[in-house]
């Protein structure tokens, strides 16, 4: 379960002994845009360092390496792939082609550290024009591909607009992935909300990643990642109706019933499958039906 | 009648000071302060000596002590908090006796009884009349609160108020009132205001701090403590302030009108007050210019001394009734102890201020602390000092996780009820120390530089130089 993804700058120390402490379902150590060019080789060892010795309490690890038409990627990759992390972030991903060329390497690398070929899984970042039109093509180009990710900064740039907090901008892109994505199969996660000290910004706009069908949303800062979480995850209503869904079709198959209504509603296949979905998530969380008795 | 007399010398020499005694200031000026150093000037020029320097608090500002220690003018010093640099000269051990720490409420407490008697006390005093009748609320100078000068003025032997604001007589709203008073003097600047109050306190945008301040406020709210009538108090550092703030939320969509905020006040509880989620705010010290401006024009907002604030020997001291209190500390040990006193080197960098008072006196404590500062595990096996008790906290809130002294079961109950990161003191410190290593032991030195004494009069620990 990843709702919420936490970019931690690769070559700052602070931030990545404490990065299991945010919260987040998961952790992206950032080699690419948070790291200059002179520091790369230095924030690899330190990630490469952290991810050996860190305990991060099942925190996801996540690496975004440097895209493809840099220098620095295949090193990130040979310096990284071996610590295992659950999935490398791919920037700028523009075509299948590109993941391919990620992938036939990462398979390499897994070789040569005797890691069961495909163990490392790949989320492309969308964040080009290309990207977007090619999404569906690069999600279901590899079986390495987990997710999609939406990048609005290098997007916007290169669509050439402003990047508003309102998003009206990408709301094109953010639609398009997630059909892409779940079109593929994979999850989808939204682009990080930037203004850090606007609380009720974050709020609003990851409200609307998760009303898109986003499975998640990113964040570049610690302060988010509450609210991402709790955007996230099912309400307490949403799971006492899943339950109570659950608890219908158990009646209607006990009754020989082939169908059965809720509040005046019909219980139908997509129903129960996003009741299960609810309830395997509350589980996952650890939260429980609403006693009745309260 | 006339009190009013033209110098501090002046005033120095009719209020008979003499080699051997004890003289007593208040810290409410703090780092801006100019009253001590003016003082104990004059006392030098006087030639008197092998005095006792009983202050509420001593900060950097008042470095020029170290020459008159030097000088034999001032050969024992008390205090309930001494500033790093100040901290690090006293830790070489230039004193032939050790410091007496002592509470903010012990302070009072032992003045009162006159255990610790106090021959003359200067008031640093914003705004005075002629008479004495005197108050921190008005004038350049304004630093709000006096609650730690009231037991100097009313048990020392001769009281001199020293203003930079003279008013006609009688003054109004004043605070300490003129039957206290021997004399008073009128001079050009009691203090810098720069150093007196900060323009504001600022919540912490630091996230680990945030993290720490997110989960004492759920701690608060688990607690049971959180409804009508709660009590609270806090400091002024970032993730304390942050942690009030996300209290505050709490209580607002709760609902819930706590009874007061206690303690030294920032603008921060302020707020609180205004926005209802006190219905008083009792203040012994003010920390910055809202606070200062709310004490003087919002009734609820009221002053109390130090003896009621925290005496272990008052009838009754507001501690007792204090729900809950947010702390910090240099170190904690497994046992739960809290080192205020000193840094991980052993240099006095503080004091326990109203820590073991307020730890004593709640229904809840708690410590909010790093689990590491620079290279250093804030956890350890033993503080270096103690100054203030384990029995007296209930929890220590850190960014990698809550740990509940054991002997508070039903708080750790309700917390892990309430699905906090609950971790044993003791696995938090191995945990910590996978991270930084297991620091070596310091050698510590045979001189005892400093001892603490609890507020109800046993020593503590003891500091010992630094080698």
């Amino acid at each position: 379960m990843r709702r919420s993804m936490l970019f931690l700058p690769g070559n700052n120390p602070n931030m990545l002994i404490n990065g299991n402490c945010f919260g987040a379902d998961a952790v992206i150590f950032d080699l690419e845009d948070a790291v200059s060019p002179q520091e790369k080789d230095a924030a690899r060892i330190l990630v490469r360092n952290t991810m050996r010795y860190m305990d991060f309490n099942g925190c996801e690890m996540i690496v975004r390496i440097n895209s493809i038409d840099t220098d620095y990627w295949k090193k990130d990759l040979d310096s990284l792939l071996p610590e295992k992390p659950a999935i490398i972030l791919l920037p700028k991903t523009c075509t299948p082609e590109d993941v391919l060329l990620a992938d036939e390497y990462m398979t390499q690398v897994e070789g040569k550290c005797g890691i069961e070929k495909g163990t490392v899984g790949l989320m492309p970042l969308i964040e080009t024009a290309l990207g977007v039109e090619n999404s569906y093509r690069i999600a279901s180009c590899s079986n390495r591909v987990k997710a999609l990710f939406l990048g609005a900064e290098d997007l916007t740039a290169d669509l050439q607009c402003k990047r508003t907090k309102e998003g009206r901008e990408i709301e094109y892109a953010r639609t398009r992935l997630v059909v892409a994505a779940r079109a593929a199969g994979v999850d989808v996660y939204d682009t990080p909300f930037t203004d850090v000290n606007d609380d009720a910004g974050i709020v609003e706009d990851a409200k609307t990643a998760k009303e898109l069908g986003f499975t998640g949303k990113a964040s570049i800062s610690p302060r988010h990642v509450e609210t991402i979480n709790a955007v996230f995850s099912p309400t307490q209503a949403e799971i006492d109706y899943a339950y109570e869904v659950m608890g219908a079709i158990t009646l209607a198959k006990q009754m020989g019933k082939g169908a059965i209504s809720l509040h005046g509603k019909m219980i139908d296949a997509p129903i129960v499958a996003r009741a299960e979905r609810t309830i395997s998530m509350a589980e996952a969380l650890g939260l429980d039906r609403r006693d009745i008795n309260e | 009648m006339n009190k009013l007399v033209n110098s501090i010398r002046e005033a120095i020499v009719l209020s008979g000071l003499k080699d051997g005694m004890t003289v007593s200031f208040h810290h409410h000026l703090r780092n801006g302060d100019y009253v001590l150093n003016m003082v104990m000037e004059e006392i030098s020029n006087l030639g008197i000596k092998d005095l006792t320097v009983n202050a509420s608090s001593l900060f950097d500002v008042h470095t020029p002590l170290i020459t008159h220690i030097e000088n034999n003018v001032v050969t024992g010093v008390g205090a309930d908090y001494i500033s790093a640099n100040l901290g690090r000269a006293f830790s070489k051990g230039i004193l032939a006796r050790p410091i007496e720490f002592r509470t903010h409420g012990g302070r009072p407490s032992d003045i009162a009884s006159g255990k610790t008697p106090i021959d003359v006390a200067f008031i640093a005093a914003p705004t005075a009349d002629a008479m004495g009748n005197c108050s921190g609320k008005y004038g350049k100078s304004a630093c709000g609160s006096l609650g730690y000068a009231y037991a100097d003025a009313m048990f020392a032997k001769k009281t001199v108020v020293i203003t930079d604001n003279l008013v006609p007589y009688p003054m109004q709203d004043w605070s300490i009132s003129e039957d206290y008073i021997d004399y008073v003097v009128s001079v050009d600047a009691i203090g810098d205001p720069k150093g007196i109050v900060s323009g504001t306190t600022r919540i912490t945008r630091d996230p680990v701090g945030l993290v720490m301040a997110s989960h004492a406020a759920k701690v608060i709210e688990a607690s049971g403590l959180l409804k009508d009538g709660f009590s609270f108090q806090t400091g002024a550092g970032g993730a304390s302030l942050a942690a009030a703030k996300f209290l505050k939320d709490i209580m607002l969509q709760k609902g819930i009108v706590g009874s007061f905020g206690l303690g030294g006040i920032t603008g921060y509880m302020v707020d609180m007050l205004k926005a209802g989620c006190f219905r008083n705010l009792m203040d012994v010290q003010c920390f910055d210019l809202t606070a200062v401006e709310s004490i003087k024009s919002d009734p609820r907002h009221k002053e109390i001394s130090a003896m009621q604030y925290a005496s272990p020997n008052s009838k009754s001291a507001a501690v007792d009734s204090l729900d809950v209190v947010i702390l910090g500390a240099t170190e904690i040990d497994t046992d739960f102890n809290v080192n205020v006193h000193t840094d991980s080197n052993g240099y006095i960098m503080g004091g326990s201020g109203g820590h073991s008072d307020t730890a004593a006196g709640s229904k809840l404590s708690m410590i909010i602390a790093p689990m590491f500062r620079a290279r250093l595990p804030i956890v350890t096996d033993r503080v270096t000092c103690i100054s203030t008790p384990g029995k007296d906290i209930d929890v220590l809130v850190t960014q990698g996780g809550i740990a509940v002294n054991p002997k508070n079961k039903e708080l750790k109950e309700r917390l892990l009820k309430a699905k906090l990161p609950i971790i044993d003191i003791s696995e938090l410190k191995e945990k910590t120390e996978q991270i930084t290593g297991k620091p070596q032991t310091l050698p510590k030195g045979d001189k005892v530089v400093a001892e603490v004494i609890g507020r109800e009069g046993d020593v503590l620990d003891r500091i010992y130089n630094v080698l």
